[in-house]
């Protein structure tokens, strides 16, 4: 066993976890560069929370190894990282400013100066009045953010969050968009894992899409879209003529619409093409796919239904 | 270590104060009320073993053909009215019989209830005043029986302070006390305890914690807050105890002695109580924390609460059997360690033992508690549905 390479925050080599003989991550490669928003993106049941928590070393990996911040032992890095699980926990009875402060100390910080951060980053986030209300008397999104704000106290320089987002209205999720944002400018690497694809798509540099316990793409999210290539919606007055041999042979016109993918040959050739073709250009739009096309297409259309049904229970349930 | 000592510090300031500060504490601490009839109830079965051990033996310092005579007058008695009917009698041949001789006898031979000198038509029963008093009338009815003499013979008495035998036996009520003690209060803690990291397991915050600082932490830095907490307590009655005793105004004098002397007996008591604490506190929490609700804790209070006193049985029965394999059994099963060595230091003055014996407990200790860690990492800190919907049973054999 030896550390890795220092410029990664990161770095699981094959880690495998079962339980029951059966395979939860099933031989998992991961390197995630420091400084960087990195998004782990997967149905529920994929594999990404067990994978975290192998990472930070809740529990153990059955096979192959894992390094955080360089150290095969993640728990002795634990004052360098701030951890959001998904299941949101608080005791009760806490005050919510010596909530964030017990959070903080957990990982080194002295409590004096966790109370005073606590309170200061309450205020900055517009929670100065509920300071010194217990968790119990603050609302659901009041609590969330407490945890959040304890899971940052400390000043880590790895931050990771297991569904940040679920829970969380719009504005807040805006408010979180922007908490990571903020965090990453100042250097620090964030990580979270997530089921809703247009966080990612937002905030993500790189990604790992994880299905099955497998991780069947890694890497920038502008990587992931090129899998795909571009595509073009046309309007055109003639339906026939010496242009069409610049369009796939099988595209059929939609009324005088038509759809097609980019050729390999590129935009250029193709406006001319249809130019001097006489193709009589009425509209012409070329369009990049989004993630959730290169998702459906690395992933399937099965996982990726999964995922938007996870997604849509987990909205129903917090309007509920 | 440091990381994990100041981590466990964490969890314990936040326990601790969590439940010093809480309306509950207050019931925590009227909690002996209820057991207070346990030990009164206790204290009589006690007494009942301290009966059944009490087989004394009286000095005979009479002419050899007196004490002779005496001799076969008790056996020729118990033959008709049985053994315990009469006290056994020991002849002291060759003993000169002063005064000073009778106590530096009594003193130095523990297994010396009294002795009996002078003759036997004006015997003279020297003892302390409760052996004198209670055997009094039987070693006159074998002096009268001895001389076939229809008339009652006067005894005259003489009561000394403490005689070797006296001393042995308030020993051993010093032992029953101590013990008493010990077990009420690890028995008041252990559910407690049991019941420890539920409100981490429903409130969900296990997750942060278990990311954060080694669950040895933890589990130490819950148990330590509770040890604190059973400590306050302690103070609290010990110093409301004390401050009713000098306002009644007691006899301090009457207070039977440990062997060890009150000032080591009583910082020992507070060691083997946390090392009883901590020993059973550290199962109860390894064992607890298998169980997902209170429910299941509830479930497991029962099979506790009787391993505890199967435990204190252990300890108990071997009260009287000092050195014998029973005695040194209870004293080397880690669990009933704390209750036979404060057994023993009520009855036996060596100091060096105690050491060893909280050495061995303590490593016990750490023992367990890194293979409750092992089984709760294992069993219970994993995600995926499948672990969740296992049976206690099964989490707890790590199926």
């Amino acid at each position: 066993m030896h550390a890795p390479d220092s410029e990664f925050a990161i770095e699981a080599r094959n880690i495998v976890k079962r339980f029951d003989g059966e395979a939860a991550v099933d031989g998992i490669d991961l390197t995630i560069p420091k400084g960087s928003i990195f998004g782990i993106l997967g149905p529920n049941g994929a594999g990404k929370t067990t994978t975290l928590r192998m990472l930070l070393g809740i529990i153990d990996p059955d096979e192959g190894e894992r390094f955080l911040l360089g150290s095969p032992d993640p728990i002795s890095r634990a004052h360098q990282v701030g951890y959001l699980p998904e299941e949101r926990g608080l005791y009760q009875s806490m005050k919510a400013y010596d909530a964030i402060a017990f959070m903080g100390a957990l990982r080194g910080l002295p409590l004096v100066k966790g109370r005073k951060r606590g309170r200061k980053m309450m205020e900055d986030h517009g929670l100065g009045e509920a300071a010194d209300k217990q968790i119990r008397q603050l609302s659901k999104g009041m609590a969330q953010t407490v945890q959040l704000l304890g899971t940052l106290v400390h000043d880590p320089d790895l931050i990771i969050l297991d569904e940040p987002f679920s829970g969380l209205d719009a504005l807040n999720q805006g408010k979180l968009e922007r908490l990571i944002r903020a965090q990453a400018d100042k250097g620090v690497t964030v990580i979270f894992s997530t089921h809703v694809i247009a966080h990612a798509e937002r905030l993500c540099e790189e990604i790992a899409i994880i299905a099955d316990g497998k991780v069947p793409f890694k890497g920038k999210v502008s990587t992931a879209r090129n899998r795909l290539r571009p595509q073009v919606h046309l309007e055109t007055r003639n339906l026939d003529g010496p242009w069409r041999t610049a369009i796939p042979a099988d595209c059929q016109p939609l009324g005088h619409n038509w759809h097609f993918t980019l050729p390999e040959s590129g935009v250029e050739p193709l406006l001319h093409a249809l130019v001097e073709g006489g193709a009589g250009i009425e509209s012409l739009s070329i369009e990049r796919p989004g993630l959730h096309d290169a998702f459906v297409q690395i992933a399937g259309e099965a996982v990726a239904r999964k995922m938007e049904a996870d997604a849509a229970n987990n909205n129903g349930e917090d309007a509920a | 270590m440091i990381e994990t000592i100041r981590a466990a510090f964490v969890i314990a300031r936040r326990d601790f104060t969590a439940i010093i500060f809480s309306k509950s504490f207050f019931f925590f601490l009227l909690g002996p009320l209820f057991p207070l009839g346990i030990g009164i109830a206790a204290g009589g079965l006690g007494s009942q073993v301290s009966r059944d051990i009490d087989n004394p033996v009286i000095g005979v310092a009479l002419s050899s053909e007196e004490a002779d005579l005496l001799l076969e007058t008790r056996n020729r008695l118990t033959r008709s009215l049985g053994s315990k009917s009469m006290p056994e009698l020991f002849v002291l041949r060759d003993f000169e019989g002063s005064d000073e001789d009778i106590i530096a006898k009594l003193s130095s031979t523990k297994s010396l209830a009294a002795i009996l000198s002078g003759t036997l038509a004006k015997p003279v029963l020297t003892g302390s005043e409760r052996d004198v008093n209670r055997w009094q009338g039987k070693i006159s009815l074998l002096a009268e029986t001895a001389m076939s003499q229809p008339a009652a013979v006067e005894i005259e008495t003489k009561f000394v302070g403490q005689t070797g035998s006296s001393s042995e036996r308030n020993q051993l009520l010093t032992a029953q006390a101590g013990q008493a003690i010990l077990i009420l209060l690890t028995m008041i803690l252990a559910g407690m305890v049991l019941s420890n990291l539920v409100e981490e397991k429903t409130n969900k915050i296990i997750e942060i914690l278990a990311a954060a600082i080694p669950m040895d932490a933890i589990f130490l830095g819950k148990l330590f807050a509770m040890l604190g907490m059973a400590l306050v307590g302690i103070a609290v009655w010990t110093t409301t105890g004390l401050s009713v005793a000098l306002l009644v105004g007691g006899n301090w004098d009457a207070l039977p002695s440990p062997a060890v002397g009150w000032p080591l007996f009583g910082l020992l008591m507070i060691l083997y109580f946390s090392m009883a604490y901590l020993l059973l506190g550290s199962l109860f929490l390894g064992i607890g924390a298998m169980a997902t609700t209170v429910r299941e804790v509830q479930t497991l209070s029962m099979p506790v609460t009787m391993g505890q006193l199967l435990v204190f049985f252990l300890a108990y029965s071997a009260i009287t059997k000092l050195g014998e394999p029973a005695e040194w059994f209870a004293v080397l099963f880690p669990f009933s360690s704390p209750f036979a060595m404060i057994a023993r230091a009520a009855q036996m003055d060596n100091i060096w033992q105690h050491g060893l014996a909280l050495v061995w407990q303590a490593v016990f200790t750490m023992l367990i508690i890194r293979f409750s860690v092992m089984l709760f990492r294992r069993n219970v800190m994993k995600s995926g549905q499948a672990a969740r919907k296992k049976s206690l049973f099964a989490r707890v054999a790590g199926k």
